[in-house]
C-alpha cells in the first residue's frame, strides 16, 4: 500500500487572512513596498492642505513601517490553527506558505530537563502541522483496507494515484527476465555511477518518452537528468529557477503535493491562478496575466509557470494553441515554463496529447525557458523504483540540476533493470496500448457509475482521476461543507476521495476520485457506498 | 548546425549559479584527470591511478557469491503479488523488513554493544542526502554547524549548498594526532559567536574521513558533554563503522548514550550508509538514525525527496537479515582492509613516507610535508600537481579537506586490485628516490 504525501489545506477565510498577513509582512520587510494613503482632504485645510494631507500620513506611515521593521527582528509566522473538534475529528489547518524564520522552541521532552535541542524553522512548521484530509484518508485506508472477500467493509482507496491496472504485464515480464544473469549481474552497478543517471537509461527513457507520446517528439538523451522520482525533480527545478521569496504561478486546482515539492525547503512561493467550473476549469491566460501583475505590484518576483498536462486532478489536456499562447506569455514576461507531463502516457480519450517539447521542437525560440518533468511512476506503474526526469533545453539548468542529483540518485540496480525493460520495445509498445485501453474502460465505467448517482464529472482525457461535481451534496457552499461531505464519505461510506480544497480549488464541492486502484468488480461496490451518502446528503437549495 | 544559445536571458536562482558546489577544487580536478586517463593494467599501464576515491572493492566477491546462491533476493518471491507490492511501494517509512535488517546490521557492526530500533531508522538515497536532510532540519539559513578539520571535502557542498547553513571549522592539528579537544571545540564555538553566527550542532565523522582513525571513547564523551552544555545537536557520521580493522576499536556514540541511559540523547543523530562498508555506493542507500522523535518524523517526511528504490530495499533486506552472511562479511571485510592497510603503510614507509596511525576506513592520511618546497597551501598544491601529472597518482590534498597544516594527503587503498596498489607504491617509491637524489644534488651544489 502506498502512502503519504504531505500537504496542507485551509479554509478560504483563513487563506485570505493568511494572504493578507503575508502581503503585509512583505510590505514591511521590503523597503520599496509602501502603501498608498488616500490624502486626508477633510482634515487638513488651507493651501498646502491637499499636499500635506497626503504627505504627512504617508510620512507617518513610512516611519511607522520603518519603526516596525527595525523592532521586529524576524517576521512572525502566522499562528497555527488549533485542530477543530468535530465528529470526524482531526483537521488542523496550518498555513505553511511562508516558512517561518523565527523559531519557536520544540516542546520539552521528558528526557531533557535542561531544555530541548533546537530544531529549524522548516522542521517546526512541518512538525506543528496537523493532518490534512489527504493524510487522514490515507491512514484510514491503510489501517482498514478494503478486500473483496477478506475485508468487504474496509475503506476503499480512491485518493491515491496508483495505476494497478496493468501491473500484471510488468510483473510477468520481470518474472521471465529479471534473473541475475549476465545482463543483470551486480558487477559494474555497485560502484559510484553518474549521479544524474546511467547514459543507457537516459537513452532508454528518451525512447520511452517518445513512444509514449506517440512518436510526436524526439527526446535527446543528453538533455535528460534522471533523479529519484518526479518529486525531487520538481523541487530541483524550484531551486534552480527561483530564489527564496520568488514565486511560481500555478493554475488551480493543482496536485496537492506541489506545496511541498515547490515550497518547503526552497522558500519559493506558489501563486495560485484560479480556474473555474464555468470554463470547465480550463486555463485562462487573462487570469494568468492578472495574477502576474498582482504579484508584481506586491513586489513578488514571478519566475515561472508550472502547468500539468495532462492535468491533475482534472485530467484535461492543453491544446496546441494554448501551449503557444503560454509560451508567448512566458516570453513576454521573461519567465520559465515547467511542464509536468507525468501522465502523458496515460491518456485514454480521443484528444491528442501535445508535449511542450513538441511546441519547442517546431520553433527554436525560447528553448531556454522550457523544462519538462516526467517519470515512470504513473505511465509504467513503478513508483517504488523512484525514476523521475527533468528534460530541459537550458544548458545552465541542466548543469545545475545535474549537480543537485547527488542528493536524489536512482539506485543503479533499478536503473540497470529498467534499461533492460525499456529496451524491449515490443513489450513497451504492447504495454502502452493495453494500459491505455484498460484506463479508458475503467474511466468510462467509473464515470457512468457516478452519473447514475447524479454526479457529473469534467470530461477527462488522461490520468487516473475523475473530477466530480458534488456541489449538490455538500451541506453548505463552503470548504467546511465540502470537508463534512469528505468526512462522511471516508468514515461512513469508507471511501477515500480527495476534496477539492486539498487541490486549492476555489469552488467548494469538487472531489477527485482515483479509479486506477480498482478492478471492474469493485465499481458497483464503490457506487453503492457513495449512493448511501448522496441519498442522505442532497442539499435543499 | 550550431544553435546559438542565449546565456542568462532567463534568470536562474542564486543556488543554481553559486560556486558553493566546490567543483573547481583540486579534489575534483584530480578525478577529472583520472576519468580522462584511467589506469588499466593491460590497456593503459601509464594511466592515472585513482587513489582519491574512497570505494571498497575488496570484498565484492562475497556479495556476488551471495546473490548467485540466493535467487529469492533478486526475484520477488511470491511471484506476481510480491513484485506488485514492491513496485508500488513508495511509503517513506521504507520496507519494515529492510529497516529491521539495517538496524540489526548496525548492531552487528558494533558487536552488539548498542541497540537500534527499526522505528528510528529513516531511509535516504545515500549518506549525502542524509547529511543534507539533517542540516535542513537542524539549522536555518545563516546558522552554522561546527565540523572538525580535516573533513570530507564534499561537506562544503552537502551541508551548505541548498541549506544556506555555514560550516565553522574546529581546527585540529598533528600535535595530538588531529584529535578533537574541549579547547578546540570551545574555540570554534567562540569564533562563531564572534561572527554573530548561531551554532546549531557539531558534526563529526567517526571513523574519520580523511584521517582513517576512530575517535576515542574519552573524546566522544567530551564532545557529547560539550553539545549538551551548549544545548546543540550532535550528528555522528558513522559510515565507516564497518570498516574498522579491529572490531574492538570502534566506539559508536550509540554506546556512549546507552551507557548514560539515553539521558540528553534527543540531540544525537547518526548517519549511516552501505556505500563504504558494503561497497555498494551505486545502490544509494543511506540512513538517519535519530534519538529525537520530531527529527525522525520530519526526516521521514523530507525523505520523500530522496527515497531508496523499493527493489533495492527488498534485495538488501534479504541480504542483511541473513546473519550468517553478515557476520562472515563483516569479519572478512575487516581482515582484508587491515591487510591492505598494512600493505600500503609498509610500502609508504619503505619509501620514506610516514602516515598518521590509522585503524579504520578505506584510506590513510599521509604526511608529505617534508617534501614541500614551501610549507604553504601553494606548496602543497604544487606537490599534488606533480603527483597527479608526473607520477600519475590521484591523491587528495589536505587543503581540500581544510587541513590547517599543509603537506598532508589522503590516499585510498580499497578501490583497486593488489597489483594496482603495488604499481602505485612502486611509482611513489621511484618518485621519492628521485626527490632524494634531487635533494642531495642540491645540497652538494650548496656545499660548493
Amino acid at each position: 500500500m502506498t502512502r503519504t504525501r504531505l500537504f496542507r489545506s485551509r479554509s478560504s477565510e483563513e487563506k485570505e487572512e493568511e494572504e493578507e498577513q503575508h502581503y503585509s509582512k512583505h510590505n514591511i520587510t521590503t523597503s520599496t513596498g509602501m502603501r498608498v494613503i488616500v490624502p486626508l482632504q477633510g482634515v487638513v485645510q488651507g493651501r498646502g492642505g491637499l499636499f500635506l494631507g497626503s504627505v504627512i500620513p504617508c510620512a507617518l506611515f513610512y516611519f511607522f513601517q520603518l519603526y516596525l521593521k527595525r523592532h521586529r527582528s524576524q517576521p512572525n509566522p502566522p499562528p497555527p490553527q488549533p485542530p477543530p473538534e468535530n465528529s470526524g475529528g482531526q483537521l488542523a489547518e496550518v498555513s505553511v506558505s511562508v516558512l517561518p524564520r523565527s523559531l519557536s522552541r520544540v516542546h520539552l521532552s521528558p528526557r531533557s530537563p535542561g531544555g530541548p535541542a533546537y530544531v529549524s524553522g522548516r522542521a517546526n512548521s512541518i512538525v506543528k502541522g496537523g493532518d490534512s484530509p489527504h493524510d487522514v484518508g490515507l491512514r484510514k485506508a491503510l489501517e482498514d483496507p478494503y478486500h473483496q472477500s477478506g475485508n468487504p467493509d474496509g475503506v476503499i482507496q480512491l485518493g491515491l494515484a496508483d495505476n494497478k491496472l496493468s501491473l500484471d504485464l510488468v510483473g510477468e515480464w520481470l518474472a521471465k527476465n529479471a534473473i541475475f544473469g549476465e545482463e543483470l549481474s551486480i558487477g559494474g552497478i555497485a560502484s559510484y555511477q553518474p549521479f544524474d543517471g546511467l547514459m543507457e537509461l537516459k537513452v532508454a527513457v528518451a525512447g520511452f518518452m517518445s513512444q509514449v507520446m506517440k512518436k510526436s517528439v524526439f527526446f535527446n538523451p543528453s538533455q535528460i537528468i534522471l533523479t529519484a522520482g518526479a518529486t525531487p525533480a520538481i523541487e530541483m527545478l524550484s531551486f534552480c529557477l527561483a530564489d527564496t521569496g520568488n514565486a511560481f504561478l500555478v493554475p488551480t486546482p493543482y496536485y496537492p503535493c506541489f506545496d511541498r515539492d515547490v515550497k518547503w525547503r526552497t522558500g519559493v512561493e506558489i501563486i495560485p491562478v484560479p480556474c473555474r467550473s464555468a470554463d470547465n476549469f480550463s486555463l485562462s491566460l487573462t487570469a494568468l496575466d492578472r495574477a502576474f501583475n498582482q504579484a508584481k505590484k506586491r513586489g513578488t518576483k514571478v519566475r515561472g509557470i508550472i502547468i500539468s498536462n495532462p492535468s491533475n486532478p482534472m485530467g484535461s489536456l492543453l491544446d496546441r494553441e494554448t501551449l503557444y499562447r503560454l509560451l508567448d506569455f512566458a516570453r513576454e514576461k521573461n519567465i520559465h515554463i515547467v511542464s509536468n507531463e507525468l501522465f502523458a502516457g496515460s491518456t485514454h480519450g480521443n484528444e491528442e496529447f501535445v508535449s511542450m517539447a513538441e511546441i519547442i521542437d517546431l520553433e527554436d525560440l525560447d528553448r531556454n525557458r522550457v523544462h519538462i518533468v516526467y517519470g515512470l511512476s504513473k505511465d509504467l506503474s513503478l513508483p517504488g523504483f523512484r525514476v523521475g526526469i527533468i528534460y530541459s533545453f537550458n544548458d545552465n539548468v541542466l548543469a545545475a540540476a545535474k549537480k543537485l542529483t547527488r542528493f536524489s540518485s536512482i539506485s543503479a540496480l533499478s536503473q540497470r533493470l529498467l534499461v533492460f525493460m525499456l529496451s524491449d520495445s515490443n513489450f513497451i509498445q504492447q504495454f502502452i496500448e493495453i494500459n491505455r485501453e484498460r484506463l479508458r474502460r475503467m474511466y468510462i465505467k467509473f464515470v457512468a457509475g457516478l452519473k447514475q448517482l447524479g454526479i457529473e464529472c469534467i470530461k477527462s482525457h488522461g490520468g487516473f482521476y475523475c473530477w466530480a461535481d458534488m456541489r449538490g451534496y455538500i451541506p453548505s457552499y463552503s470548504e467546511k461543507g465540502e470537508l463534512e461531505l469528505w468526512d462522511k464519505l471516508l468514515n461512513m461510506a469508507k471511501v477515500n476521495v480527495t476534496p477539492g480544497s486539498c487541490c486549492h480549488c476555489i469552488e467548494p464541492g469538487w472531489f477527485r476520485f482515483c479509479f486506477t486502484t480498482l478492478t471492474e468488480k469493485d465499481i458497483p461496490v464503490v457506487m453503492d457506498r457513495i449512493r448511501k451518502i448522496t441519498e442522505t446528503c442532497k442539499s435543499h437549495s | 548546425m550550431a544553435i546559438e544559445i542565449e546565456q542568462h536571458s532567463v534568470g536562474l536562482s542564486k543556488v543554481a549559479v553559486s560556486e558553493t558546489h566546490g567543483e573547481d577544487s583540486p579534489y575534483f580536478a584530480g578525478w577529472k584527470a583520472y576519468d580522462e586517463n584511467p589506469y588499466d593494467e593491460l590497456n593503459n599501464p601509464s594511466g592515472v591511478i585513482q587513489l582519491g576515491l574512497a570505494e571498497n572493492q575488496v570484498s565484492f566477491d562475497l556479495l556476488e557469491a551471495f546473490l548467485e546462491t540466493h535467487s529469492e533476493a533478486s526475484s520477488w518471491g511470491k511471484g506476481a503479488s510480491g513484485f506488485r507490492e514492491n513496485a508500488l511501494f513508495q511509503d517513506y517509512h521504507g520496507l519494515l523488513s529492510f529497516r529491521k535488517a539495517m538496524a540489526s546490521f548496525m548492531e552487528q557492526i558494533r558487536g552488539g554493544r548498542a541497540k537500534f530500533d527499526p522505528e528510528r531508522v529513516v531511509l535516504t538515497a545515500g549518506a549525502t542526502a542524509a547529511n543534507e536532510l539533517l542540516t535542513f532540519i537542524l539549522a536555518d539559513p545563516g546558522d552554522a554547524l561546527l565540523v572538525p578539520t580535516p573533513y570530507y571535502p564534499a561537506f562544503d557542498r552537502d551541508l551548505r549548498w541548498r541549506t544556506g547553513v555555514k560550516i565553522v571549522p574546529i581546527h585540529c592539528d598533528s600535535s595530538n594526532n588531529f584529535q578533537i579537544t574541549p579547547q578546540v571545540l570551545e574555540a570554534a564555538y567562540s569564533e562563531a559567536e564572534a561572527m554573530n553566527i548561531k551554532v546549531r550542532g557539531v558534526l563529526i565523522a567517526n571513523p574519520s574521513n580523511p584521517l582513517g582513525a576512530t575517535i576515542q571513547r574519552s573524546v566522544l564523551e567530551e564532545i557529547f558533554d560539550f553539545v549538551t552544555r551548549k544545548n546543540i545537536h550532535l550528528v555522528s557520521d558513522e559510515i565507516y563503522s564497518g570498516s574498522v580493522f579491529s572490531s574492538s576499536e570502534f566506539i559508536s556514540i550509540a554506546e556512549i548514550l546507552e551507557a548514560r541511559q539515553y539521558k540528553n540523547s534527543e540531540r544525537v543523530h547518526i548517519v549511516y550508509s552501505l556505500s563504504k562498508d558494503l561497497g555498494l555506493p551505486g545502490f544509494r542507500v543511506g540512513t538517519i538514525y535519530s534519538y529525537n522523535d520530531k527529527v525522525v518524523t520530519t526526516a521521514r517526511r523530507m525523505s520523500s525527496f530522496t527515497l531508496i528504490s523499493s527493489q533495492t530495499q527488498h534485495l538488501l533486506a534479504s541480504m542483511l537479515s541473513n546473519k550468517e552472511f553478515t557476520e562472515n562479511y563483516i569479519k572478512t571485510n575487516r581482515e582484508r582492509l587491515r591487510k591492505r592497510y598494512n600493505m600500503i603503510i609498509e610500502g609508504l614507509r619503505s619509501a620514506g613516507i610516514e602516515c598518521l596511525k590509522g585503524n579504520a576506513g578505506l584510506f590513510c592520511w599521509m604526511n608529505l610535508s617534508p617534501l614541500l618546497e614551501k610549507p604553504t597551501r601553494e606548496g602543497e598544491l604544487a606537490l599534488w600537481n606533480s603527483m597527479l601529472h608526473e607520477v600519475k597518482l590521484n591523491i587528495s590534498p589536505g587543503s581540500s579537506c581544510h587541513c590547517s597544516e599543509p603537506g598532508w594527503f589522503r590516499v585510498c587503498f580499497a578501490n583497486m586490485s593488489e597489483q594496482t596498489l603495488e604499481v602505485a607504491l612502486k611509482r611513489i617509491h621511484n618518485f621519492m628516490e628521485k626527490e632524494r637524489e634531487l635533494e642531495s644534488k642540491a645540497r652538494l651544489v650548496k656545499d660548493f
